[in-house]
């Protein structure tokens, strides 16, 4: 499973910063992530299932979309994308 | 003692004092997040404010001390979770990836009967909650009207911000909605009905009025109702002030050649022991949308509108070039003792403990105020 890892406040919903979660891509992999832990549902996702527009996802590193292929190791942060100066 | 939560840019503030002894800041929440709005319901004495987070987007949060642990309220989302596979061909335009997604929860009204409240946010959709406020549902009846692919929004997105209830009859609805128009239910809010007879679309040309009086294409900026006489509610339009006596079905305009600096603004507030008063806070508009002349002054009409009298003693006399929003003004008490209080896009909030004749500055240099409200 990969590891995904997140940043407040989505950590502190969520109980943690590293969870374990199942997918082979990223929409598939965040989906998890917000059935498992229902306090953020709608907080990654939006109710069409497309990233919100302000969150970053890397997958080892890379920026990632939706369909961004996940494998077992992988590790997916979720982020706050840094907009402005 | 008067409890002021003060919605902005920057979080939720609580003021708490009196006009004439001064107001402090007694609470702070949700620092770095937009407060679109945030009111005390009477009947629980709970919070409630829709916040909306740059990054993880609109939700309500509920709580029984603004100082303490705030509650997610659910099931403040649009359809479509469960119908889009993630994985699916995205087109690239922006317009299709945030179609059908929550963007801002623009206000929340408690319902007539126990436990119900509504909220409407944008892009249009109407939410009903029948347990206080921590679970919440879509109204489909305006969710799915037919006339939804004519709506357009306004300036501040497709907004619905503005819900009235009848007082001791929980069928009886009203909505506006940016720019949209008056939305009316006698059902509960099964089923909705477009009320705009009487509005002039000044912002059309001429010719085209006619041929689009029946489209849904009007920009309501607010609507109150006068409490003792139901049936009379008073409106602020984009560039009008309309009232009407028939319970929303027909509109006559109460703005035009009265002596107001403008007619466009966007709060509209009553006194509850009086249906023929109203207050408004002209703005000039629609560019500009700034206190006229750099005078901040409240309107007042105590005829229904057939005149309108300034009010401002007080209120900053000059180079004073204040926007204020439309939610961010409310009344507190009634008659003789009718507590008027307004906060601006500069951070400033005002406020008159006689009904308007004298103001005073009850809070400074706060973030953007996006609304007031009295508890």
């Amino acid at each position: 499973m990969a590891q995904v890892m997140l940043r407040a406040p989505l950590s502190e919903l969520c109980g943690g910063r590293s969870h374990a979660i199942a997918g082979t891509t990223v929409g598939e992999v965040l989906v998890a992530l917000e059935r498992e832990h229902p306090p953020i549902a709608g907080w990654v996702l939006d109710e069409q299932g497309r990233i919100r527009e302000h969150v970053n996802v890397f997958v080892n590193g890379i920026h990632g979309e939706e369909r961004t292929p996940v494998a077992g190791d992988d590790r997916v942060h979720v982020l706050p994308a840094i907009t402005g100066g | 003692m008067t409890e002021l939560l003060v919605g902005t840019k920057k979080g939720m503030f609580r003021l708490e004092g009196d006009p004439r002894g001064g107001f402090e800041i007694t609470a702070r929440a949700f620092a770095g997040q937009s407060v679109e709005y945030a009111m005390r319901d009477p009947r629980t004495g709970r919070y409630l404010a829709s916040v909306t987070s740059w990054f993880y987007g609109p939700r309500i949060w509920i709580t029984d001390d603004p100082t303490g642990e705030w509650e997610q309220a659910k099931g403040t989302v649009l359809p479509g979770d469960d119908e889009v596979d993630p994985a699916a061909e995205f087109s690239g335009d922006p317009d299709d990836m945030y179609k059908g997604a929550l963007n801002r929860l623009w206000v929340i009204v408690p319902g007539v009967e126990d436990g119900v409240l509504y909220a409407g946010g944008d892009p249009g959709p109407l939410f009903e909650s029948r347990d206080g406020g921590l679970t919440w549902s879509l109204n489909r009846g305006l969710w799915n009207h037919p006339s939804r692919p004519e709506w357009n929004p306004g300036a501040g997105g497709l907004c619905l911000h503005t819900i009235v209830t009848w007082p001791g009859d929980p069928s009886k609805l009203l909505l506006a909605i940016s720019a949209v128009g008056v939305w009316l239910s006698d059902d509960g809010g099964a089923t909705w009905r477009h009320s705009n007879e009487g509005i002039v679309l000044r912002y059309l040309p001429e010719e085209a009025r006619a041929a689009t009086a029946e489209k849904p294409q009007h920009c309501v900026h607010n609507v109150r109702r006068a409490p003792t006489r139901p049936e009379r509610l008073f409106m602020q339009f984009h560039d009008g002030i309309y009232r009407s006596d028939d319970a929303g079905a027909t509109w006559v305009d109460v703005g035009t050649d009265k002596g107001l600096p403008s007619d466009f603004g966007f709060p509209i507030v009553v006194d509850p022991a009086d249906p023929d008063s109203a207050y408004v806070i002209p703005l000039i508009g629609a560019e500009d949308r700034t206190t006229p002349g750099g005078t901040v002054r409240v309107w007042e009409t105590r005829d229904a509108g057939a005149s309108w009298e300034p009010r401002g003693d007080g209120l900053p006399e000059q180079d004073a070039y204040l926007t204020i929003l439309r939610e961010a003004f409310d009344t507190k008490s009634e008659g003789q003792a009718l507590e008027l209080y307004f906060g601006a896009t500069s951070g400033e909030v005002f406020g008159s403990g006689d009904a308007g004749a004298t103001w005073s500055q009850v809070g400074d240099h706060l973030p953007p105020i996006y609304s007031v409200r009295t508890a």
